[in-house]
């Protein structure tokens, strides 16, 4: 690899014409439009650690958006938002195009040089072998919303939970409540041929799939699993046999409290079943509130001791409310939810993250099929858990809050910051979890965008968590959790609304993605955003050249895959740079590090190992002196392992 | 692709609609290999369309009593999920009454009392199901304090109850939730709702018993 200019030799003479280079790149784009975002010459760096002050998001120009002349229930972008970003720039944006303009595009998943990419009425995929400019490759129409896609070896996973889908993947609909012809669950495409997946199978559940996760069985390599969540009711058992609403106390059968999990063969893929239905949800106890962080917290805690207090052997805080009170008795029982919106697993750690209802549950997932719940929180601020994010060492969690399900406009100014956003924790003793504080999207958007947290994956900067995040019409936001008590949002990118009163339309990023170098962003309305990292006072190119050699096969991002750092230059500077953040060491040892490093980069073969690994053990006796001595082992280590 | 080839009998405005339904495919050329289907026009039915209307003054009375939170004394908790209700389902009402203007239909007001409901040619005035009717809305504007929360909490679970009532029955109706906006919109009512019954049964756990006999 060629040797990395020192961008901060640069950082003086650009830092004041950064700014005004993110606002001249936010109104050229709005001219432009959209499609064309990738023509201009990339924006100078911006090596501030300010943030853009006003904030260049708040007041975009909304866009205008038109009906389908063939379909007027649809619209189509017309005139283009304008955009603004910072520490990140769109390369290219594909528009919809043929049958799924106008339609709902909803996940993402990744194979090899290809993206997939779901829609209410099918997926489409992307060749991404040049992913500045993405080209469209197959288009599969077959409706079922949400799509949530995934994909495993050559297979493709679809979800389907609308009662509209069908089992022929037809757009006409179903009129009657129970049909043989309905479709709700997970579909099973063979893509051996990804010009022609062939669809090889159909498993039904009963409530459908909103969401699915596949996880792999590190024990297991004949089978992968599936785990189906959704957010929709169970059906009749007249159209699926043996689907009961029950309470599981009169059938053991019953739906509820539980997660489908279905098998898939890989040998035979055509087999994929339901294994088990595990019950994780199942006496559940009110879950502990995270304390001192909330008045309402405090009152809550208050108001239950002074009811205990007032009521002679009242019943405990914890003790559901009995169904009749009040005389209404269609009240359903104090029992917690009966699903999960979605599951994040992570098999390297052991875990997997529910995000159920008004909970945020924490599983062991080590038996694959048997997943075991082992802590679920609350919060009181926290409306509907929609999904979960590990840190790449296990030892933390992100849960986001989709209020509203992702319609609404939740980042108004008279929007709370705590609501509609994302809850962080610490996994403490692999068993509970520890509140430690909210990050949401912090620029203000109008009541014409859909905002509220949403999909989003970890950016591969080595030694910090950083994650990517969509926020519907607010954009996409990338923010640093490394301190998880501090997030603090480093780059972003948002456009202004798709249309003045086109919220209940929708538009905005569904989610962002990064795999192998690039960020890929599905937009509800405008189909497919690519963005690259730019380097910054956040982010140095080494830390990005870094994140770029950590490359997967494929990706479906809610079965996390461990980031692993092959050893590389860039790796080792990356920490550096970051000893230089934390004031780890003086400027003049960093100074002589880096020239060692170069020095060594320029040798070859046994003179370079030796003189890495003198540097190496070095640096690890110099650790002691460092006022960051963790990551000062880290680099010497990263530095012996470019000399194996 | 399937043919819905009678109509009659249904209701003018559902076979209108099928009608669109049944539109041919036509087909795009734009991708090489591979005949793509252009999707026929998104369907609303007699069920959507009253789904969408008949749920504003449901949000409506939502949003009246729990804008009543401070002045009633309602605890820190239930001011908080108060809030919450104002705001959400107020930006659900303009949701819907958008949808509604979008195609056309009738649009109630944002503080509608009731339903207009046509049946047999006549205009019914109704209470969607779980709504407070004019008594029990009267005693509860009379409630401070720990009997508000108590009458609060105990209203808006039946209040919240008829609203999933309202998206099961809508799912269980002819040619029902075919419409994205309308399908993602009862699924959001379905998840936030039967979220915050399960909140507010756990609040009414720790209110206090009635002073009253």
């Amino acid at each position: 690899m060629a040797s990395v200019p020192n961008l901060r030799q640069l950082a003086s003479s650009v830092l004041t014409a950064a700014l005004f280079v993110t606002t001249l790149y936010a109104s050229a784009c709005a001219s432009q439009g959209s499609a064309a975002a990738g023509a201009g010459p990339a924006p100078a760096v911006n090596m501030s650690t300010t943030a853009p002050s006003p904030d260049p998001r708040v007041g975009l120009k909304a866009g205008t958006l038109a009906k389908l002349p063939a379909d007027t229930t649809r619209r189509m972008i017309s005139t283009p938002a304008a955009e603004a970003s910072w520490n990140m720039r769109l390369v290219k944006n594909v528009l919809p195009t043929g049958p799924f303009v106008g339609v709902t595009h909803s996940d993402l998943a990744f194979r090899g040089n290809y993206v997939v990419q779901g829609n209410y009425d099918g997926y489409e995929i992307f060749d991404i072998s040049n992913p500045r400019d993405p080209k469209l490759f197959h288009q599969e129409v077959c409706r079922g919303s949400q799509s949530d896609v995934s994909v495993y070896g050559n297979l493709i996973f679809v979800s389907g939970e609308a009662p509209s889908g069908r089992l022929d993947c037809g757009l006409a609909g179903i009129p009657d409540s129970v049909s043989k012809d309905r479709f709700r669950g997970i579909r099973i495409f063979d893509a051996t041929d990804l010009k022609h997946p062939k669809y090889i199978q159909s498993v039904q559940t009963c409530r459908g799939s909103h969401t699915h996760t596949v996880v792999e069985d590190l024990n297991d390599k004949a089978n992968v699993y599936i785990y189906v969540s959704g957010s929709a009711g169970v059906r009749s058992a007249t159209e699926l046999p043996g689907c009961s609403d029950l309470d599981p106390s009169m059938d053991p059968n019953s739906e509820l409290f539980k997660i489908e999990i279905i098998q898939v063969p890989l040998a035979n893929p055509m087999a994929a079943h339901v294994v088990t239905k595990a019950p994780i949800l199942s006496d559940l106890a009110r879950a502990p509130q995270n304390a001192g962080r909330s008045a309402s917290d405090s009152a809550d805690r208050a108001a239950q001791a002074a009811a205990r207090g007032g009521r002679a052997g009242g019943r405990g805080a914890a003790a559901p409310a009995a169904g009749g009170r009040g005389g209404r008795g269609a009240v359903p029982a104090n029992r917690g939810p009966v699903q999960c919106h979605d599951i994040t697993a992570y098999p390297a750690s052991g875990f997997a993250g529910g995000a159920c209802g008004g909970y945020g549950v924490l599983l062991d997932i080590r038996d694959v099929a048997h997943p075991v719940r082992l802590y679920a929180a609350a919060d009181s601020n926290m409306s509907f858990w929609h999904s979960a994010t590990f840190s790449n060492d296990g030892t933390k969690v992100l849960f986001s809050d989709e209020w509203g399900g992702g319609s609404a406009p939740r980042c108004r100014v008279t929007d709370h910051y705590e609501w509609g956003a994302d809850a962080l924790f610490n996994i403490v003793n692999k068993k509970t979890l520890a509140f430690t504080s909210y990050f949401k999207m912090p620029a203000a958007q109008t009541s014409a965008e859909n905002c509220v947290a949403h999909n989003g994956s970890l950016v591969p900067i080595p030694g910090r968590d950083v994650m990517i995040q969509a926020w519907y019409q607010g954009g996409v936001s990338l923010f640093d959790w490394t301190d998880n008590a501090h997030p603090k949002e480093i780059a972003f990118m948002d456009r202004g609304p798709t249309d003045t009163a086109s919220a209940g339309a929708g538009g905005g990023s569904w989610s962002v993605y990064w795999y192998n170098g690039y960020m890929y962003s599905s937009e509800i309305a405008r189909g497919l955003d690519v963005f690259e990292l730019l380097p910054s006072g956040f982010i140095s190119q080494n830390e990005i050249d870094a994140a770029k050699t950590v490359t997967f096969d494929y990706l479906n991002v809610q079965g996390q895959q461990k980031l692993v750092w092959p050893a590389s230059f860039a790796l080792s500077r990356s920490y550096v740079d970051q000893l230089e953040r934390s004031k780890g060491y003086s400027a003049d040892k960093l100074a002589s590090i880096r020239a060692e490093l170069s020095a060594a980069e320029k040798l070859s073969g046994q003179a370079r190992k030796d003189a890495l690994a003198k540097l190496s053990t070095q640096l690890h006796g110099d650790a002691r002196g460092s006022s960051d001595a963790p990551k000062a082992h880290t680099l010497a280590s990263a530095i012996g392992d470019l000399a194996k | 692709m399937q043919t819905l080839s009678s109509p009659m009998g249904w209701p003018r405005r559902i076979a209108a609609f099928v009608l669109v339904i049944a539109t041919p495919l036509a087909f795009s050329p734009r991708i090489a290999g591979a005949q793509v289907a252009t999707a026929p026009a998104r369907v609303r039915s007699e069920a959507d369309v009253e789904f969408m209307a008949g749920m504003i003054p449901h949000h409506a009375q939502a949003v009246l009593i729990a804008g009543w939170a401070s002045s009633h004394g309602a605890r820190r908790d239930v001011a908080v999920l108060c809030e919450r209700i104002v705001v959400g389902q107020r930006d659900e009402i303009a949701l819907m009454q958008r949808w509604l203007r979008d195609r056309g239909e009738a649009v109630p007001a944002t503080d509608a009392t009731h339903h207009k409901m046509k049946m047999n040619g006549m205009v019914h005035d109704m209470l969607m199901p779980g709504m407070l009717n004019a008594e029990q809305l009267a005693a509860l504007d009379k409630s401070r304090g720990a009997d508000f929360d108590r009458l609060f909490l105990e209203a808006m679970i039946g209040h919240h109850a008829g609203a999933v009532a309202m998206v099961n029955d809508l799912l269980g109706a002819t040619n029902a939730g075919n419409d994205d906006v309308v399908y993602r919109f009862a699924s959001d009512v379905f998840a936030d709702q039967t979220t915050e019954i399960e909140r507010m049964q756990q609040m009414l756990a720790t209110v206090p018993p009635s002073s009253r006999p």
